[in-house]
């Protein structure tokens, strides 16, 4: 069986726009708010309403536009890869600090999208990192919080 | 108004002005060229640095990018034949044909005077114009812009992609529910914050435009690297031939751009059009008026053909500013981003700004002069260098991307918490992408979600729960009357399609 997935996506998006309905319905206002004619829960109720009309219009009316989408000739192995790259990159930012980290996380980037002149993946992670950090901070006056570098005295 | 010009010329000709706007315009000519990436993306990816600066010379860099990567774009429209930006897919018409015919200088030079033109003329227009719809729009009430605001996000939705209405408008109310989250503007009462205190203020502005242009642009090229579809054919970067126009395609240009640029900018100022309709509606116009000899031509390397698009989308660009500075409801995608940085900065837009900050809205539209100027200057001499950025490796690209992602929100808010939830917006983006659900609309919706619930909020009270608001004033019933149009007109499109 073809499965439509704009379809499926329809479905989920008119299920999330009940759930938000339901917790738009559950905000608590003040109790002399309660009957006003416009309260804290008035325009969450009419969009929970209006992306359950939106997504049941795509459900009901037909997709003259259906999307094919060749899965095999996607590249999800490396996009992950660099999806959990960056998760351990947000991950360590504040712990370890933006210089390292930074660096780390370009140079690793480089690497698993298949780079591999080690020279230019230098160049283009640790010394423009710097030059980015010195932009940023020195020039800017943009605060940039890096415990390492503090911790070793080039950061005040 | 001469006054407002002069307090403009000394904001924007000040050293640290003028050399924003050559970074912007140079920042977003390469951005711009990178197929795939956009002005969205290259305004966001900006707005980090924009932090150090007051609100004037932020909007200034900001509008460099903006009319770089517009020009930026119709570069590997022309040399690649695959548009940087949605607004440059006309230009590949004639522009690539005419490259693969050995002139590609030429084509790049023609874009680049039209574009020149095309700006300047609009600038123009917009000198003229904005500050008398100012003065019309201060008799704008709730209603009004309540209408008003439902009129840009049904009309931006309709013209996304051809039959993708629906989609939008999903979009559209996805944006509009982001921004319901955090407090309540009014009452503080927290909304949708599943007691987690990191969302108390809402989500931010600059972490939703990173994650759903930025950060998934780089995922969704990394994603369809091996798509055969999106790979292009290559001019030579190296061999471009001359850039001099002799004096019979002059001719040419001369009668396609005044027309061009009306028709532009007049499609810039309607709320949710722009570049891209521009450019095709006078692509369509030109090959209608011209002789049928030179209709011939068209789709083969036609001056007029290049020229037109080339010229509309610039000036559309300059248009999209009116209902942004002078109403405060961004009229695309890009001006939602622009409108969203300038609220950061403590900066409201609209029929006041021109009276409050006076700096700010004439030091934009005359830093629009020297933007023109600069990418002139910058693009012409500049072509065969500028070209060759093209082959720069995506290994180094995406990266780079994704870090001055993480930077914009890191330097924001100094949270883990709000890297994961960007990490898992531009996801989920990336994967609505491969569906065709356009992100513009979502951005537009997210911008306008706590100005419209505001004005429904006064219209409402105002009326005492009533909504007979919407019919009261012959504004807003006109306004709503379109907006049902649109509505209705689309959904019946839809069945007749099946039919």
């Amino acid at each position: 069986m073809n499965i439509n997935t704009t379809k499926i996506i329809s479905l989920l998006f008119f299920i999330f726009s009940a759930f938000y309905l339901y917790t738009a319905y559950q905000i608590q206002v003040f109790a002399f708010d309660e009957n006003a004619p416009f309260n804290a829960r008035t325009f969450p109720i009419y969009l929970g309403y209006a992306g359950l009309f939106f997504s049941g219009l795509k459900l009901i009316l037909p997709d003259p536009n259906t999307i094919k989408v060749d899965h095999k000739s996607l590249e999800y192995k490396k996009t992950g890869i660099l999806i959990l790259i960056a998760i351990i990159y947000g991950a360590t930012i504040l712990k370890v600090g933006y210089f390292l980290t930074t660096s780390l996380f370009l140079f690793a980037s480089y690497y698993f999208l298949g780079e591999r002149r080690w020279i230019l993946m230098f160049l283009l992670s640790f010394p423009f990192v710097a030059a980015f950090m010195y932009l940023l901070h020195g020039i800017l006056d943009i605060y940039l919080r890096d415990p390492f570098l503090q911790s070793i005295g080039v950061m005040g | 108004m001469i006054e407002g010009i002069l307090i403009g010329l000394t904001t924007a000709l000040t050293f640290q002005n003028i050399l924003m706007v050559m970074v912007g315009c140079f920042f977003g000519t390469i951005i711009g060229m990178l197929p795939g990436l956009g002005p969205m993306t290259a305004i966001a990816l900006m707005i980090p640095i924009t932090y150090g600066f007051d609100p004037a010379t932020g909007l200034i860099l900001m509008a460099g990018v903006y009319y770089g990567a517009v020009f930026g774009g119709s570069t590997s429209s022309i040399l690649l034949n695959a548009p940087g930006v949605p607004g440059t897919v006309a230009t590949s018409f004639d522009g690539y044909p005419m490259a693969q015919q050995g002139k590609a200088g030429k084509a790049l030079a023609i874009a680049a005077w039209s574009s020149f033109a095309g700006g300047t003329l609009s600038a123009i227009y917009l000198l003229f114009m904005a500050p008398s719809l100012s003065k019309v729009s201060l008799s704008f009430r709730s209603p009004d812009y309540f209408a008003l605001m439902i009129l840009g996000l049904t009309a931006i939705a309709a013209f996304s992609s051809k039959g993708q209405f629906l989609k939008a408008m999903m979009m559209v109310v996805l944006g509009l529910m982001l921004a319901s989250v955090g407090q309540d503007s009014l009452s503080d009462i927290t909304r949708f914050t599943f007691n987690n205190m990191n969302l108390t203020d809402g989500i931010s502005f600059v972490l939703v435009v990173m994650a759903t242009f930025a950060m998934s642009e780089a995922l969704t090229i990394i994603l369809k690297r091996n798509d055969p579809t999106s790979a292009a054919k290559q001019v030579s970067l190296t061999e471009l031939g001359s850039i001099k126009i002799n004096k019979e395609e002059r001719t040419k240009m001369y009668k396609t751009i005044p027309r061009s640029s009306v028709v532009g900018f007049l499609i810039g100022v309607l709320p949710g059009a722009g570049a891209t309709i521009a450019s095709f509606l006078a692509y369509g116009m030109e090959r209608n008026v011209v002789s049928d000899e030179e209709k011939e031509k068209f789709g083969k390397g036609s001056v007029n053909g290049l020229s037109a698009p080339e010229t509309a989308n610039n000036a559309a660009c300059s248009g999209s500013f009116v209902p942004m500075l002078t109403l405060g409801i961004p009229g695309s995608g890009t001006t939602a981003v622009m409108l969203g940085a300038l609220l950061g900065f403590g900066v409201q837009p609209g029929p006041r700004l021109y009276m409050t900050n006076p700096e700010i809205f004439w030091s934009i539209i005359m830093s629009m002069y020297i933007g023109m100027v600069i990418l002139l200057i910058l693009n012409l001499p500049l072509i065969p260098y500028i070209a060759r950025i093209l082959a720069v490796p995506k290994n180094y690209l995406i990266p780079l991307i994704l870090f001055f992602s993480v930077t914009g929100i890191y330097v924001m808010s100094f949270n883990n918490f709000d890297i994961y939830l960007m990490i898992g917006i531009a996801v989920v983006a990336t994967f609505l992408r491969l569906y065709d659900f356009p992100m513009p609309p979502l951005i537009l919706a997210f911008v306008l979600g706590g100005l419209m619930e505001e004005n429904l909020r006064r219209s409402l009270l105002l009326s005492n729960g009533s909504w007979e608001f919407l019919w009261d004033r012959t504004l807003t019933a006109c306004i709503l009357a379109t907006t049902i149009l649109i509505v209705v007109w689309h959904i019946y499109k839809t069945f007749k399609r099946k039919n």
